[in-house]
């Protein structure tokens, strides 16, 4: 094989594992919640759950057949679109994500756009600035914010921004959204938040990224040679670190994931995260499945973008 | 020159290189501090922790309530004292059993070597594909919630991070001449493992069981947050928070004391770990 092709055998490489991956999960995500203690038609049935309706519904919902056939089944629907239906409110599962994954989607989008350039600047200059009373304090910063339950940020946004200053409101969010000013006022507590999250992780891998750079030895040669600090880092460092600061950027963001369950239950968000922590609460099975296994794949991919990247990055795999 | 080469050194701390900045002991003392209140808890607190002793819910600090009150008008000094218990003790007994089950995999996974290594490898990663929080969630959906299915399903989150650190250790203690020694000596695995491999990665091993540490603690909060955690009549310092988020717009020290728990605890744990003594926490500096 020619040596050109390596990274791209390792990228397919990586995409085979992330999609085995996969599958061991999916199959983790529906062993864990079918194999349960309880039959899931008895409990649907509650006072009703007589024998014979009991034997009936799993008739119908295709309960005896063997688990392996219905996690095949499930697996197939969920390739197809189709999600089953909830065991709450008999609604396709579907009709019940379409807008909610929307809502999540436009939060998560927004906390991007705030984070991304905000995390890298702050990244790169404590790692220009290395050592420096800038640095420290950005450090320190991150390593408390990292070091702390997420809901504890969410409590102290709400208590600076709603309740001492009275900027925003405190819980609840706005069921309609018709103007600028009530959408911002909408997401600002929510989109705070877990930037707040994000960007900790963000700043920390970007600015060992960019050091790691700085302490090669060419890097060291240019500064020899008598180019300024700045001219060091921006011209000579950064281009390389660029690979491993898109590898952080990926990896931070899926801190997303985690985040997200905790900011829309304590802000009241109509995402998908409160419906599957709704789902929870009322053992909604199918609901379940689908919410972590659109979890799973956004965890995955964003991982396994991050890694695609730092290989495709790497130029001394190309030789 | 050569009476300074023969002046004897005692085996103190500071000479063996064990020595912790202050930072480190201020870390230290905040973790034995909440040890201590966890262990000693139901003699510390001033009123029993179910009782409604305040009329006022919510109630500020003062004299009386060192902390305040809490949503039902309890002391919750008293509460946050007896909660230690339930965080720190469940979040100690899953990281000792992540930790302890994945070094002890890893190490195997290093010595034995080929296929046994590679499968062990390749699932354990797959398992990491999983969101911590949400693991939790599917798992508590599945089963409910109590004492021992939340240390379990934690444990189950951090083990496959601490197999992957303590592999990549044993892989490279592996290498060593000793091991080879060891080997032709005809020894077996456990011994190998046990007398060769594990004296020499216990430092690092027990530094990363602290950061460990930490993580469960923030997911156990986070799970009790939901709501899905620690079940009342019991409470951990998340479940507290719950509990109280209604006095948030109070700006009430019943939501705001706990938070302050979690973080003290997590911040010393990180203070501490970071600044333990390069000796203990990487060996191959």
């Amino acid at each position: 094989m020619p040596a050109s092709f390596i990274p791209y055998f390792l990228v397919a490489q990586r995409l085979g594992i992330a999609l085995i991956t996969l599958v061991i999960v999916s199959f983790a995500v529906f062993f864990a919640t079918d194999l349960l203690p309880g039959d899931v038609a008895q409990i649907l049935l509650g006072q009703a759950a007589t024998p014979e309706a009991v034997a009936g519904l799993r008739e119908a919902m295709g309960l005896n057949e063997p688990a392996i056939y219905r996690f095949l089944s499930w697996l197939a629907g969920l390739a197809t679109g189709d999600l089953g239906t909830s065991y709450v409110n008999n609604m396709p599962v579907s009709q019940l994500i379409g807008g909610r994954l929307i809502s999540s989607l436009k939060l998560a989008g927004v906390t991007t756009l705030f984070t991304v350039p905000i995390a890298l600047s702050l990244g790169i200059g404590a790692a220009m600035a290395r050592g420096s009373l800038f640095d420290r304090v950005v450090s320190i910063l991150t390593i408390s914010v990292i070091s702390v339950p997420e809901f504890m940020i969410a409590t102290l946004a709400v208590l600076i921004f709603a309740v001492w200053l009275g900027w925003l409101p405190a819980l609840s969010y706005g069921v309609e959204v018709d103007s600028w000013g009530a959408m911002l006022r909408g997401y600002a507590m929510p989109v705070i938040t877990l930037s707040c999250v994000v960007s900790a992780q963000m700043i920390r891998m970007t600015r060992a990224a960019v050091i790691d750079t700085i302490n090669t030895p060419y890097v060291e040669m240019a500064l020899l040679k008598g180019a300024s600090r700045s001219r060091m880092v921006l011209r000579h460092a950064l281009p390389n670190a660029l690979g491993p600061i898109a590898n952080a950027v990926a990896l931070s963001l899926s801190y997303l994931v985690g985040g997200v369950i905790i900011v829309e239950t304590i802000f009241n968000y109509p995402g998908i995260a409160k419906l599957m922590v709704d789902a929870v609460s009322t053992r909604d099975l199918p609901l379940i499945q689908s919410c972590a296994m659109i979890f799973c794949i956004s965890y995955l991919s964003l991982i396994t973008l991050a890694d695609m990247i730092a290989i495709l990055a790497n130029p001394r795999l190309r030789h | 020159m050569t009476e300074k080469m023969l002046t004897l050194r005692l085996p103190t701390p500071r000479n063996l290189g064990y020595s912790f900045n202050w930072i480190g002991r201020i870390g230290l003392t905040i973790i034995v501090l909440w040890a201590l209140v966890a262990i000693f808890a139901p003699w510390l607190t001033p009123y029993p922790i179910g009782e409604i002793v305040d009329w006022d819910y919510f109630g500020p600090m003062s004299h009386q309530f060192w902390l305040g009150t809490d949503y039902l008008g309890r002391d919750m000094l008293s509460r946050i004292l007896m909660s230690a218990r339930y965080t720190v003790g469940i979040s100690l007994a899953s990281v000792t059993l992540a930790c302890t089950t994945g070094v002890i995999f890893g190490m195997a996974a290093a010595v034995i070597g080929g296929w046994f290594d590679i499968l062990l490898s390749r699932m354990l990663d797959a398992f990491n594909g999983i969101p911590s929080l949400l693991f939790g969630l599917v798992v508590v959906a599945a089963v409910g919630s109590s004492i021992p299915v939340l240390i379990l399903t934690l444990a189950a989150i951090y083990l496959p991070g601490a197999y992957r650190f303590a592999r990549a250790l044993a892989v490279n203690v592996n290498t060593m001449d000793f091991v080879t020694v060891a080997r032709a000596r005809g020894e077996r695995t456990s011994y190998l493992i046990l007398h060769e491999i594990f004296p020499n990665i216990i430092g690092p091993v027990l530094a990363d069981l602290g950061l460990r540490f930490v993580f469960i603690v923030l997911v156990l909060s986070g799970l009790s947050f939901l709501g899905l955690g620690v079940q009342p009549p019991n409470a951990d310092w998340g479940a507290l928070v719950r509990e109280n988020i209604e006095g948030l717009s109070l700006s009430s020290p019943a939501v705001v004391f706990p938070s302050i728990a979690i973080a003290s605890l997590t911040i010393s744990v990180n203070m501490f770990i970071d600044n333990l003594p390069i000796k203990i926490r990487d060996r191959s500096e």
